[in-house]
């Protein structure tokens, strides 16, 4: 029992992480006076393109197809790094936030060196727009991350969310709210969603991470999309476990109500995207530099 | 002045071709350079073939102040001095008679291909074969350490119509933007000739899919002065509530296409849905929602009763209502007003220039609009304010849209409770031998010219269709220099221009 529970996160996430996607697409449908998709369409488009072939350009090369299968073995190692609602993660030592952070960048890594090889100038625009934001956004989820280390006292990420409760917030609240809407801006650009990236556009000339993966089709697209909801789901847990201190020491209460709060979350995303227009992309930036502003503010009021 | 050359018409004047003047090619080139400059605009200039080894220039020229056009003609053989040098309005017209007649404009700065087909002289042996690849050319280059080159299409990610368009970017920056067509050149004018004939008012139908009723009225007022024919006046209220429902549905639709580039979504969704009721009104009147078969020779082919009317009044005022919501919600977004105000600016200078028209022109602050400038049909007796805006953005370009989707339901309004008893359509008679003639209508998208020339059998000898994306397409790759590379479909979208319509 204990071992499975120690790889509930990785399970959770592949169970779940795709019905975020979900959720989202159906508040967005909902404010738009449409009936929408079904909830369960990403699960139906990951199968979809697991069970399909797939097409390699000539030019491609051996890291063009390894791109995404790293890219989602990745993803499930951060899951390893986790932890949710009142499971630990399955490792866990000083300092894991940093490995944590690191993974994503191997993951982004990975990404763009696969986007580089098909030689597209596109795909190449995209992955200079991914590398110059994320040199951006970065900074914002270190930072924002020692600041709620620097509040609970722990550098390793089970200890510290196990530590963030109500008496937490009561004592450094501003630090948390300040931390918590710098990575809420993390999470929208990490996950491409408005106001940085359109996860709907088709244009090639204003997408940023879709673009990259504009020449991957079939299962390759599939591991694409998954570990791209993982991602969704791994960041999401960051601000869920600021935002719902919920530990009573009980498993089946504490997992339940973190689920419910990722679910809120896909909500907020929902209503972000209803509401307001894409930023211009040199404006996006700006964006991120405030958020690491309000990170490193955080670090400092504590 | 040397215009006293050139021969005076109103929109819609048959006259006998014969009484065109024809010139000297200097005093041809000389008449249309300083009526450039002095303020007109070229609405059309092509080459019909006059004897073996010759073809005629026509030129046709707007004066948009005094509402009248001046055409001048002139013969030439192999090459003439291109006037583009002087009079940059000019470029596109001499690249299409180059490659259509094998006519070399010497000095034509930018002479390339327009629609990669062969040349229809024959008379010359100089027939080519093998076939022309589209956009297989030679680009405009910029060369250096860090520019590089963004190739996008002809295939597209949106549903959208064939194009290339070549960027030369420094980093996201836009240095140039050269926009090659072509893909859907059909041959219709050519096909035209002989005509009129069954397939005549079809191929205007579908010049332009969403501007049915647009080419079709051009055709139509043409048709009806060749012939001498008169239109009853509920016939005519009938066309301008057409042309009105046409041009709401496209602004509404294009209001929401900005919105959805933007990831703007309540504006996006809501515009999507009221394009669709506009439409819809059009098929109320005649069954089609791209309005075919409602403007004919002679009139219209559907009436209205009392019940359309009333259903077609309370319709208007429920998508008034709706698209006012969504349009509010545009222009009371910062987030939406950010991405619109200063991106893609022309100035009302190089827009007179390249001699712009419609929308885009509109909003520099330039103020045409052939329904006011050029009035026939219904709008000589009801006329339509010109709405423009001063920016010459992308915003500008939307909310001239809005203007004109509020004064389109004023005038619909209007018509529908004054609409003119008696016939709907008269029968039109054959054409008369031997006349020129040139018609203006305001599409949606802007100035529709077709000039036609009957034979001596009274058949159509030569028709030549000029749509506003001609004049327009080079004022988008001008919009997007200086411009940020992820911008170009929002700035697309506020041209929205047609590549079937340009293609012909």
């Amino acid at each position: 029992m204990m071992t499975i529970l120690k790889f509930a996160n990785p399970i959770l996430g592949l169970v779940i992480a795709p019905f975020l996607l979900g959720v989202i697409n159906r508040t967005k449908a909902v404010f738009a006076g449409r009936t929408g998709q079904p909830l369960l369409q990403p699960y139906y488009d990951i199968w979809k393109l697991l069970r399909k072939g797939a097409v390699y350009s000539r030019t491609t090369s051996w890291i063009f197809r390894a791109g995404p299968v790293l890219g989602l073995a990745v993803t499930l190692t951060a899951a390893l790094l986790m932890p949710f609602g009142g499971i630990p993660a399955a490792i866990a030592f000083k300092g894991d936030l940093i490995l944590f952070i690191y993974l994503f960048g191997l993951m982004r890594f990975f990404t763009v060196i696969s986007a580089m090889d098909t030689g597209s100038s596109l795909e190449g625009m995209g992955a200079s727009r991914e590398v110059t934001f994320s040199a951006m956004s970065e900074p914002a989820l270190l930072i924002g991350l020692a600041a709620i280390a620097k509040c609970t006292g722990y550098i390793s990420l089970t200890q510290m969310f196990s530590s963030v409760v109500p008496e937490l917030w009561l004592r450094s609240g501003p630090a948390l709210v300040l931390a918590g809407v710098a990575l809420l801006i993390v999470f929208l650009a990490e996950n491409c969603r408005i106001p940085v990236d359109d996860p709907n556009t088709h244009l090639e000339l204003t997408m940023i991470h879709e673009v990259m993966a504009l020449d991957h089709g079939g299962p390759d697209f599939g591991f694409i999309l998954y570990s791209a909801a993982l991602k969704m789901w791994l960041l999401g847990q960051i601000l869920i476990g600021i935002a719902v201190p919920i530990h009573t020491g009980n498993v089946w209460l504490d997992t339940p109500a973190a689920i419910a709060g990722m679910l809120l979350l896909a909500v907020v995303v929902g209503v972000i995207e209803s509401s307001m227009a894409r930023l211009r992309l040199l404006h996006v930036p700006q964006l991120l530099i405030g958020a690491t502003t309000l990170s490193v503010l955080a670090l400092v009021l504590r | 002045m040397p215009s006293s050359n050139a021969i005076s018409l109103y929109n819609c004047q048959a006259v006998d071709a014969g009484r065109i003047p024809v010139v000297g090619i200097n005093e041809f080139r000389k008449f249309v350079i300083e009526a450039a400059k002095s303020g007109k605009r070229i609405a059309s200039f092509f080459a019909v073939p006059s004897s073996p080894h010759q073809v005629r220039l026509f030129a046709v020229l707007a004066d948009d102040n005094a509402g009248n056009l001046s055409v001048l003609s002139s013969d030439v053989s192999d090459k003439y001095p291109s006037l583009t040098p002087d009079c940059p309005q000019a470029h596109l017209f001499e690249r299409e008679i180059a490659e259509q007649w094998d006519v070399i404009p010497q000095g034509h700065p930018w002479l390339k291909p327009v629609r990669f087909h062969h040349s229809y002289s024959t008379g010359k042996g100089n027939k080519k074969e093998g076939p022309v690849i589209p956009s297989v050319m030679v680009f405009f280059k910029v060369e250096g350490e860090e520019i590089h080159e963004v190739a996008v299409g002809p295939v597209h990610a949106g549903i959208i119509e064939p194009g290339h368009f070549r960027f030369q970017c420094f980093g996201e920056n836009v240095l140039n933007l050269e926009i090659s067509l072509g893909y859907q050149h059909r041959g219709v004018e050519r096909a035209l000739i002989g005509g009129p004939d069954k397939r005549t008012l079809h191929y205007m139908q579908t010049l332009a899919g969403d501007t049915t009723t647009g080419h079709t009225m051009a055709y139509c007022q043409l048709m009806e002065s060749l012939s001498g024919s008169n239109v009853s006046p509920r016939a005519q209220s009938l066309r301008g509530i057409a042309m009105e429902l046409e041009r709401l549905a496209n602004h509404t639709g294009d209001l929401g296409t900005l919105a959805g580039d933007i990831g703007y979504l309540p504006t996006s969704s809501f515009c999507g849905r009221i394009r669709g009721d506009f439409l819809n009104m059009t098929a109320l009147i005649c069954g089609n929602r791209f309005g075919r078969g409602l403007v004919i020779p002679g009139g219209v082919g559907f009436d209205v009763n009392k019940q359309h009317c009333d259903t077609l009044v309370e319709k208007l005022a429920r998508a008034l209502k709706d698209v006012n919501v969504a349009a509010d919600l545009l222009w009371n977004t910062s987030s939406v007003l950010a991405r619109f105000e200063e991106t893609g600016v022309v100035q009302p200078e190089i827009c007179k220039e390249l001699g712009l028209v419609g929308v885009p022109a509109r909003a520099s602050g330039v103020e045409i609009d052939c329904r006011f400038n050029f009035p026939a049909g219904i709008y000589r007796f009801a006329q339509i304010p010109i709405s423009s805006w001063h920016t010459g953005d992308v915003f500008a370009r939307a909310y001239v849209r809005w203007l004109e989707i509020q004064r389109s339901i004023d005038f619909i309004n209007d018509q529908v409770k004054m609409l003119p008893e008696g016939q709907i359509r008269t029968d039109i008679k054959p054409p008369s031998p031997g006349k020129f003639c040139v018609s203006l209508v305001e599409g949606w998208r802007g100035e529709i010219c077709h000039v036609g020339m009957t034979g001596p059998d009274g058949r159509l000898s030569h028709y030549k269709i000029v749509d506003p994306s001609f004049h327009n397409w080079t004022g988008l790759a001008i919009a997007l220099r200086n411009q940020q590379i992820s911008d170009f479909p929002l700035c697309n979208k506020s041209f929205n221009l047609s590549y079937c319509g340009q293609d012909l």
